[in-house]
């Protein structure tokens, strides 16, 4: 028999979409063209589930739509005001939380969570500031290691470990102390064997783990998120 | 002859570079539009040393010393709408990059150091402000009304922002316009 | 220390390696000898360690940086923990501990120069009923008091093994003072097995089933709907998990099981096991209660004697099932069963994605129960005298009884088991609570009760309780013991989600700020709205509960912050005068202008 089945559904905001056994909400709505908030998210990678910009309504029920498999029967409200102010409340979180000062960092203009911000409305971080003293590593002679930029998405720890096999990086501490490591005794950078042509070294959506050299090269009016916001780069098929 | 009572705009820079009053200025020809519908209080413009009752405050810079506070609470109580002007003002910005440096270690870098000042030795006249041990957003010490992002918020931005609220409207600044940097 | 400080680690480490191979399942209990050898867990060592199972450093160096009982650093040869829990803190240990650290020249948190010892506070360690309570190398102390620390510190100054000290010092009691079906029954080894074999596991199951029987560990999901689901999950080995982790602050109920009822325990979970068709059990035991181990393996072995656990268990062929247990390091989370799965992997308590579940996906990726301690007890009693008995017991959704571990301001703290259904008047009762205003009910997850609410009772319907339950009397200041639950939930927080992490440590600063004198009106809202975000965005149960206390107090007792509110609008969010402390001493000077109001 040739008859093709009917594709299984979900509605997002009203909008019927397709899924395939296997996708979670996250997949088919991106595969829709329905833009679902997030930052540890990256389609290349086992889906992570920390920053929970993701987080949806399923039939009532909050969820986070990047690890949720989709189901049939699912009502999911997404871009609803409150979500959204809950968005913005996470990423008023995150900076806080680092120590994210935009105008001396080199990624911004083509910074995710700055962008985040930008589409969320965030007008100030509102919350008290934490001003944790966190590491900066230039051990390495072409990468550059700022952690006071670092979101904990682990999406440098994945690359690492699942397209590049080396392990570079991982997860220490707990709760607030909560950092990442380097695969080395000496803790620095330089002493593994991390590459500028590594997966990793070009996944980070802060200014965390930078190319050296390579800082304001792209003038301002030109860079990613200067005129297209969040959710229509999000949306582009070649967006890494 | 009925005039319309104008708004009173005090403005002042605690912990910043003047850049969002270089940037109020660049509304170039518009100021005479402005000062037709505001009069200035107490602002680097007017050299009025204390802020009166104003209808509108603008705070640039964070908060880094003892001064900024006095200042910041003026400010606060004398004015009806208080608004935190740049990044500076909105989370410390670049005066903020300090907070991971220990205090003792910028007045060693600055005072004590071979072949500085003359004398060697940290200034402790009562007139000088102390600073804080870190430089904090104008929001956590005072409750601020309106947030204006930028480093600096450009003309445009600020230009639509006092026309929003001089106005009577709900300032919105479109995706464009905002900025952190 | 530098690596070259230990030239000898492969060597030291060997008999670790020894005993536990190259499985990187073991990561944790190779880092706990690591830490018994080392008094911490040197460099060196994390190299060697990842080295010898394969793994890469940073999955090492993770898993020491998680655990409250490990660490990075030296901690001395003596590590005494002061348990911070609120009864502990209402007997005055930190009164005591300020003592303590004074009397030996010591800061809290810091090793001494010496590196004989270290002092700090680390959470609730399961002695509610007989604090103030202390670990001293992961060994319990209680009912401290000025008399009993000059002895432990002169016991240290000599530096005398801890193992030689006077046994006084470390008495736990059970303090049962009310039994029922579960522990107020004798029980005979071996009679849920047999029943089990007899009627055949199907049945058995469907004797669970008429039970009613739902788990006692805080998220009563029912028994029987956990197992069957586990039975017909594909997988090529099933695994019963018995949770002994009992980390809720004011939770002492499974450490009394398990002192004195692991034969009824192991029973339950052989009986589980042969139901879901696991030849492999776990028993995850807190370090906390690490002082029960021999104890236990000792029940373990009897049990293998006696033909009830090992192979063809009672005769019956191919009924394998052993247990091993596992110890904890001092997490909170690991009680939620997908971090503690995580945990017997080796690995950091981080609480999974869900789904999969446990039953169909869990330890190993294969189906796994996980039951508490009590609900495994439970089983066993249901196996052997069938479910109709049990369900006869408690209310139309509670069946049978629990059991409370009660604490607190009340004249006789302990063990009461009571059927479901019993009011919080009647157990107030009980206990000798003095003049009470308020109970806490299943720790700080749980509900903050007031007096016009000791009406209600115990049930999954109206107050659900894995078994704490604190009583304060009127005069406790009741942000005081808020303050205590918010501090606790910030230092549990995994870290692994924004809500949890960043939210936890925005709710403390605030009820900081208010118990210190200086929150205003918008800082309740503040408190409100941050609630709002933890419970609604957060990863797992931990990041959804900790604003209950919060929200309780606000609720419930204005008396309780009210007063300490300033009748501004806002208030700064730091000490303004205290942010000029370091500039006044570099530079000398305390003139007016040096200061701010």
């Amino acid at each position: 028999m040739g008859a093709p089945a009917m594709s299984k559904t979900i509605t997002i905001d009203g909008k019927n979409v397709p899924f395939s056994d296997g996708q979670t909400i996250m997949d088919a709505a991106l595969a829709a063209g329905v833009y679902i908030p997030h930052l540890c998210h990256n389609p290349q990678f086992e889906p992570h589930g920390s920053c929970k910009l993701c987080v949806v309504s399923v039939n009532g029920r909050n969820m986070t739509s990047c690890t949720m498999p989709a189901a049939e029967d699912m009502v999911v409200a997404n871009n609803t005001p409150e979500l959204n102010s809950d968005r913005k409340a996470l990423v008023q979180m995150l900076f806080v939380e680092g120590n994210h000062i935009c105008p001396a960092c080199e990624a911004s203009g083509n910074c995710q969570l700055q962008a985040a911000a930008y589409y969320l409305d965030m007008l100030s971080p509102h919350y008290t500031h934490f001003y944790q003293p966190r590491a900066v590593d230039a051990s390495h002679p072409e990468i550059f290691l700022d952690l006071n930029r670092c979101i904990l998405c682990e999406l440098c720890v994945r690359a690492s470990r699942e397209v590049d096999g080396k392990n570079v990086f991982g997860i220490s501490g707990r709760g607030i102390g909560t950092r990442l490591v380097v695969n080395a005794a000496s803790g620095r950078l330089g002493d593994t064997n991390f590459a500028a042509t590594d997966k990793a070294a070009h996944v980070c959506p802060t200014g965390a783990i930078l190319i050296k050299r390579q800082g304001y090269r792209i003038p301002i009016g030109q860079r990613t998120f200067d005129h297209k916001n969040i959710s229509e780069v999000q949306m582009e098929p070649d967006h890494e | 002859m009925n005039e319309k009572r104008k708004i009173r705009l005090a403005t002042c820079s605690l912990a910043g570079c003047f850049g969002c009053h270089m940037s109020l200025l660049d509304i170039d020809e518009k100021l005479f539009d402005l000062l037709g519908m505001v009069e200035f209080d107490r602002t680097p413009f007017t050299d009025i040393k204390r802020c009166g009752p104003c209808d509108i405050g603008i705070v640039e810079g964070g908060v880094s010393n003892a001064e900024n506070v006095h200042v910041l609470k003026e400010f606060r109580k004398n004015c009806k709408v208080l608004v935190a002007i740049g990044a500076c003002a909105i989370t410390g910005g670049v005066p903020a990059l300090r907070n991971n440096i220990d205090l003792w270690d910028c007045f060693q870098e600055v005072y004590l150091y071979e072949g500085g000042l003359e004398g060697n030795q940290i200034p402790n006249d009562p007139e000088l402000p102390l600073p804080f041990d870190k430089v904090y957003p104008v929001y956590e010490v005072v409750k601020v009304d309106y947030f204006l992002p930028g480093c600096p918020p450009s003309a445009d931005m600020i230009w639509k922002f006092l026309t929003d609220l001089i106005e009577g409207r709900e300032p919105k600044l479109d995706y464009e316009m905002l900025r952190y940097d | 220390m530098e690596p070259h400080e230990f030239p000898q680690i492969e060597q030291q480490l060997a008999p670790v390696f020894e005993r536990h191979g190259r499985e990187a399942h073991w990561l944790l209990q190779i880092l706990r000898e690591a830490q018994e050898i080392f008094h911490f867990i040197p460099s060196a060592a994390i190299t060697c360690i990842a080295a010898h199972l394969g793994v890469p450093r940073t999955r090492v160096e993770g898993v020491a940086g998680f655990y409250s009982f490990l660490s990075l650093k030296p901690v001395g040869e003596y590590r005494v923990l002061f348990s911070d829990n609120v009864t502990d803190q209402m007997q005055g240990n930190p009164e005591l501990m300020r003592y303590f650290c004074h009397k030996l020249w010591l800061e809290p948190g810091k090793v001494s120069e010496d590196n004989l010892l270290s002092v700090d506070s680390t959470s609730c360690t399961g002695m509610c009923d007989q604090g103030p309570a202390a670990l001293v190398n992961g060994w319990p102390l209680t009912n401290l008091d000025h008399e009993r620390l000059d002895l432990i510190a002169e016991l240290i100054r000599n530096r005398k093994p801890v193992c030689d000290w006077p046994s006084l010092l470390f008495e736990v009691k059970d303090n049962i003072r009310r039994s029922g079906i579960l522990l107020g029954e004798p029980f005979e080894s071996g009679t849920a097995i047999r029943a089990t074999l007899a009627r055949g596991s199907v049945a058995t199951l469907m004797e669970m089933e008429a039970s009613g029987l739902r788990g006692r560990g805080g998220a009563g999901f029912s028994v029987a709907r956990k197992w069957s689901m586990c039975r017909v999950s594909p997988g090529e080995k099933h695994y019963i998990v018995c949770n002994a982790d009992e980390g809720e602050p004011g939770t002492f109920k499974d450490r009394v099981l398990l002192n004195s009822y692991a034969d009824l325990v192991c029973e339950g979970m052989t009986v589980g096991a042969r139901i879901i068709g696991a030849t492999k059990g776990f028993l995850y035991l807190r370090g906390e209660y690490c002082y029960l181990l021999h104890k236990l393996e000792q029940a373990l072995a009897q049990r293998r004697v006696a033909g009830l656990l090992g192979r063809n268990i009672l005769g019956e062929t191919g009924f394998d099932f052993d247990i091993e247990i596992h110890l904890g390091a001092g997490a909170y989370i690991c009680g939620e069963e997908s971090a503690l799965i995580e945990s017997l992997e080796g690995k950091r308590g981080r609480p999974r994605n869900r789904p999969p579940f446990p039953v169909t996906h869990g330890y190993l990726d294969q189906p796994t129960v996980v039951d508490n301690v009590e609900t495994l007890a439970c089983a066993a009693r249901i196996a052997a005298q069938g479910g109709e008995w049990f369900a006869a017991m408690g209310t139309a959704q509670s069946s049978g009884s629990k059991i409370l571990s009660i604490a607190g301001d009340c004249a006789r703290p302990g063990i009461y088991e009571y059927p479901f259904g019993v009011t919080l008047h009647e157990i107030l009762d009980d206990c000798g609570a003095e003049d009470p205003y308020a109970v806490q009910v299943s720790g700080p997850s749980g509900i903050l009760v007031s007096s016009k609410e000791f009406g209600r009772c115990i049930s999954f319907e109206d107050l659900p309780t894995a078994g704490a339950f604190t009583v304060f009397k009127r005069g406790r200041d009741l942000l005081q013991i808020v303050q205590n639950f918010v501090h606790f939930f910030a230092h549990e927080s995994c870290g692994f989600c924004t809500p949890c992490r960043v939210g936890t440590q925005l709710q403390k600063k605030i009820v900081d700020k208010i118990a210190n004198g200086h929150g205003t009106a918008y800082d309740l809202e503040e408190l409100k709205q941050l609630g709002h975000i933890m419970q609604t965005m957060s990863h797992c149960g931990l990041g959804h509960t900790a604003p209950n206390p919060v929200l309780d107090m606000l609720k419930k007792f204005p008396d309780a912050y009210q007063h300490k509110l300033k009748d501004l609008a806002f208030e700064p969010a730091f000490d303004l005068d205290g942010a000029l402390e370091t500039a006044r001493n570099i530079t000398g000077r305390d003139d007016a202008w040096a200061h701010l109001p």
